[in-house]
C-alpha cells in the first residue's frame, strides 16, 4: 500500500507539464534513434546526454529514460521495414518481422511490435515497482565489503554469461578499470596515470568521453564499413482495419507476451545479459511452445511479439539494479548511472530515502513513457517510413558533429574531444576484433566504486582480506562471482573448444 | 583476421606495459601502515592481468590456422579512413579557426564531396547546423564553443544575446 501511495505522489511529479512534455519529446527522439539502422538506445543516450544540460537534472534523467524506452520500441521499425535490426536488441524481431513485411503485412507487424513492446514494458514496470522498495531496503545493509563483492559479481557475469570470448572479456574489464583510475588517487589524492603530466588527465577520464567515442564515433565508423548500399524501405500503411486486426491478433497471445515479459525482466537485470539475449530466448521459447513451430521465421506474428515484449521488459529490468543498488544492468543504464552521478543524484538505496520525489517521479514516468511510446509509435509510422529514406551520409555527418560538440560541452576542454576521437577509432577496431565493448563501459563507470569499496574495507579491517567473506551477504556475492568465473572454464573443459552464443547487448 | 588479432593483442600488451610503467610511480604493494594496497596497486595489477590475457590471445592465435576471412572490407575501408582523417582534421582546426568554421567545413565535405548530395541539401545543413549549435549551446546553455581567430566576429552577437 505504501508503494502505491509513493507511486501516486510520483505521478504528481511526472504528470507536471514540463515532465510530460519531456517524456513525449524523449520517446519521439528515442523512436527515431532506435529506428535508424546502427543506432540503438545506448548510442542515443550517449549522444544526447550532453544536450540534456538544458533541463533540470531530475528531468534530464526522465528524458534519457524516455529515450531509452523509445529506442527499444523504435528498434523494431527498421527490423520490419529494412530487414536490418535498428539495434542489436531488435535482431530477433527481423526473423519474422521481415517476412511479414515482404508478404505486405508490414503495418500489422509494426502494430504487433508496438503493442507487444507496450505489454512487455508495462508488465515489467509493475514488477519494477514491486521489487524496488524491498531491494533498496536490502541494499541499505550494504557496507563497502558488500559493494565490492557486488561489483565483482557484476563483472564476473560478463565472463560467465556474456557469451563473448573469455580472455577478450577480461581484457576489456581490466582496461575499463585501469582507465577509471586515471586522475587523482581516491584515498591519497596523489596524481596517477597522468601520462606525462597532461593536465587534461588530472580530472580523470569521464564515462561520457568513452561512451561518445565508442558508441558515437566508433558505431558510425562501423556502420560506414558494413553498409555498402542503401537498403530498400518496405512501405507500410496503417489503416483502422489493420489496427483492429492487430489488436485482435495480439489478444490471442497473452501467454507468449507474459512469458516474454517475465523472462525479459529477470534476464535484463543481469549486467552481462540484457535485451538482446532476452529477446532471442523469448523467441526460442515462443517457437518451441507453439503448436505450429514451422510457421516461425516465415512471418508468424507471434515471432514479432515475443522478442519485442522481452527486449522492452529487459530495458526496464536493467534499470532496477541501477536505481536500487547502483549497479547498472546494461551499458545504457551504465550511462544513465554516470549521468546521475554527474548531476549529484547518487543511485543506490539512499536515493530512495533522500530523494523520494525524484525516484518515484522517475518510476511513474516509465508508465507514462510506455503510453506515450505506443501511441506515438503507431501514429508516426508513416513518418518513420519517410525518415528511413534519409541518406546515411546525412545521418553520419550530423551524429559526428553532435559527438564533437557534445564531447566538448561538459568539460569545455579540447583534450576530451581528442580522447573521443581516439576512443572512437580504438572502439571500432576492438569491436571488429570481437572484443566486447559493454564490459569496458561498465568497468569505467563502476571502477571508482570498486576501488574505493575495496580499499575502504581493507583500511577499516586493518588489512584483513578475509573481511570480504566474513560477512554473509558479501560472502554470498563472492561465491556467486567465483561460480560465474569458473563457468566458462567448465564449459571449455567439457567441449574442449571456444563457445559462441549470441553476443550481449 | 588472424594478423589483425595478433596486432591488436600485441598493442594491448604494449598498452598494459605502458600503464604499469606509469602506475609504479605510486606504491603498488601492500601498505602496512593503513592496511590495504597502495595508490598504484589497482592500475598496476589490473594492467598485469590485462597483459597476461592479451598474451593468452596472442599465443592462441599463433596456434590457429589462417582463414580467408579479411579483417577489413577492402572497398569500404577507404571510406572509413577518409572519414577518420576528416574527423581528426576538423578537431585540429577547431582551436585555430573556431568551431563555426571547422564544423561547417566538415559538413560541407561530408555531404557534398563525400556524400555527393545536392547543393540545396548541402547549403541547408552547412548553414543550419552552426546556427542550431550557436543557439543551443551558446545562447541557451551558456557554453562557449572555441572560436580561435574568429572570436572578434562574435562580439556583436554576444552583445545581442548576453
Amino acid at each position: 500500500m505504501e508503494t502505491l501511495a509513493l507511486l501516486g505522489e510520483g505521478f504528481a511529479t511526472s504528470l507536471s507539464p514540463l515532465n510530460l512534455m519531456i517524456v513525449i519529446l524523449g520517446v519521439t527522439a528515442g523512436l527515431f534513434i532506435g529506428a535508424m539502422p546502427g543506432l540503438g538506445s545506448v548510442n542515443g543516450v550517449a549522444i544526447v546526454l550532453p544536450l540534456t544540460f538544458i533541463v533540470p537534472p531530475s528531468s534530464a534523467i526522465i528524458l534519457l529514460c524516455a529515450i531509452y524506452y523509445g529506442a527499444m520500441y523504435g528498434g523494431a521499425i527498421s527490423s520490419v521495414l529494412l530487414g536490418i535490426p535498428g539495434a542489436s536488441t531488435a535482431v530477433a524481431t527481423t526473423f519474422d518481422g521481415r517476412p511479414m513485411a515482404q508478404q505486405g503485412k508490414a503495418g500489422l507487424a509494426l502494430i504487433a511490435a508496438a503493442v507487444a513492446s507496450f505489454v512487455g514494458g508495462t508488465i515489467s514496470v509493475v514488477l519494477f515497482t514491486l521489487f524496488a522498495v524491498p531491494l533498496a531496503d536490502l541494499a541499505l545493509a550494504f557496507g563497502p565489503a558488500e559493494e565490492f563483492a557486488l561489483v565483482l559479481m557484476a563483472f564476473t557475469t560478463f565472463v560467465g554469461l556474456g557469451g563473448d570470448d573469455v580472455l577478450k572479456t577480461i581484457v576489456m574489464i581490466c582496461l575499463g578499470l585501469v582507465l577509471s583510475t586515471v586522475g587523482l588517487d581516491l584515498i591519497s589524492g596523489q596524481p596517477r596515470l597522468v601520462f606525462g603530466d597532461l593536465p587534461g588527465f588530472y580530472s580523470g577520464i569521464s564515462f561520457l568521453v568513452l561512451a561518445i567515442g565508442v558508441y558515437g564515433i566508433g558505431e558510425i565508423l562501423y556502420t560506414i564499413e558494413t553498409s555498402r548500399s542503401a537498403p530498400s524501405v518496405t512501405p507500410a500503411k496503417i489503416t483502422l482495419r489493420e489496427l483492429g486486426a492487430g489488436f485482435k491478433a495480439m489478444n490471442r497471445m497473452w501467454k507468449t507476451m507474459s512469458v516474454g515479459s517475465f523472462l525479459g525482466f529477470f534476464v535484463g537485470m543481469l549486467p552481462a545479459a540484457g535485451a538482446t539475449p532476452a529477446s532471442l530466448m523469448a523467441y526460442g521459447i515462443a517457437r518451441s511452445t507453439s503448436k505450429k513451430p514451422e510457421t516461425f521465421g516465415k512471418g508468424n506474428i507471434e515471432g514479432v511479439a515475443a522478442p519485442e515484449t522481452a527486449n522492452n521488459a529487459a530495458s526496464t529490468g536493467s534499470l532496477l539494479p541501477m536505481l536500487t543498488l547502483g549497479i547498472p544492468g546494461s551499458p545504457t543504464t551504465a550511462l544513465l548511472l554516470g549521468g546521475m552521478v554527474m548531476w549529484g543524484l547518487m543511485p543506490g538505496p539512499m536515493l530512495f530515502i533522500e530523494q523520494p520525489d525524484f525516484v518515484w517521479g522517475l518510476i511513474s514516468s516509465l508508465y507514462t513513457a510506455n503510453f506515450a511510446a505506443v501511441a506515438i509509435n503507431i501514429a508516426l509510422i508513416p513518418l518513420f517510413v519517410w525518415a528511413l529514406r534519409m541518406p546515411f551520409t546525412v545521418l553520419c555527418a550530423l551524429v559526428m558533429v553532435l559527438c564533437i560538440v557534445g564531447g566538448f560541452a561538459p568539460s569545455q576542454k579540447m583534450h576530451d574531444v581528442w580522447l573521443i576521437a581516439g576512443f572512437g577509432v580504438a572502439g571500432y577496431l576492438l569491436r571488429k576484433a570481437d572484443y566486447p565493448l559493454a564490459p569496458l563501459v561498465l568497468a569505467l563507470v563502476l571502477g571508482p566504486l570498486m576501488e574505493k569499496s575495496f580499499r575502504q574495507t581493507l583500511i577499516a579491517e586493518q588489512g584483513n582480506v578475509l573481511a570480504f567473506i566474513e560477512r554473509p551477504l558479501s560472502a554470498t556475492f563472492i561465491a556467486l562471482a567465483a561460480l560465474f568465473f569458473v563457468l566458462p572454464l567448465v564449459k571449455y573443459l567439457r567441449k574442449g573448444g571456444r563457445q559462441s552464443i549470441a553476443p550481449a547487448e | 583476421m588472424l594478423v589483425a588479432d595478433r596486432v591488436i593483442a600485441i598493442a594491448i600488451m604494449g598498452l598494459s606495459a605502458y600503464f604499469m610503467w606509469h602506475a609504479v610511480e605510486l606504491p603498488v604493494g601492500w601498505n602496512g601502515m593503513t592496511g590495504g594496497p597502495g595508490g598504484g596497486a589497482f592500475p598496476f595489477w589490473l594492467s598485469l592481468i590485462m597483459m597476461l590475457c592479451a598474451g593468452g590471445i596472442l599465443i592462441r592465435s599463433l596456434k590457429e590456422e589462417a582463414t580467408d576471412q579479411k579483417f577489413f572490407d577492402g572497398v569500404m575501408l577507404h571510406s572509413v579512413i577518409m572519414v577518420v582523417v576528416a574527423l581528426f582534421a576538423t578537431i585540429a582546426l577547431i582551436p585555430v579557426v573556431g568551431a563555426y568554421i571547422a564544423i561547417p567545413l566538415f559538413i560541407f565535405w561530408y555531404i557534398k564531396i563525400y556524400g555527393k548530395h545536392s547543393w540545396i541539401l548541402t547549403a541547408c545543413l552547412t548553414v543550419g547546423t552552426p546556427v542550431f549549435l550557436f543557439f543551443f549551446f551558446e545562447v541557451t546553455l551558456k557554453i562557449l564553443l572555441p572560436k580561435g581567430v574568429t572570436e572578434p566576429l562574435f562580439f556583436p552577437l554576444y552583445a545581442m544575446f548576453f
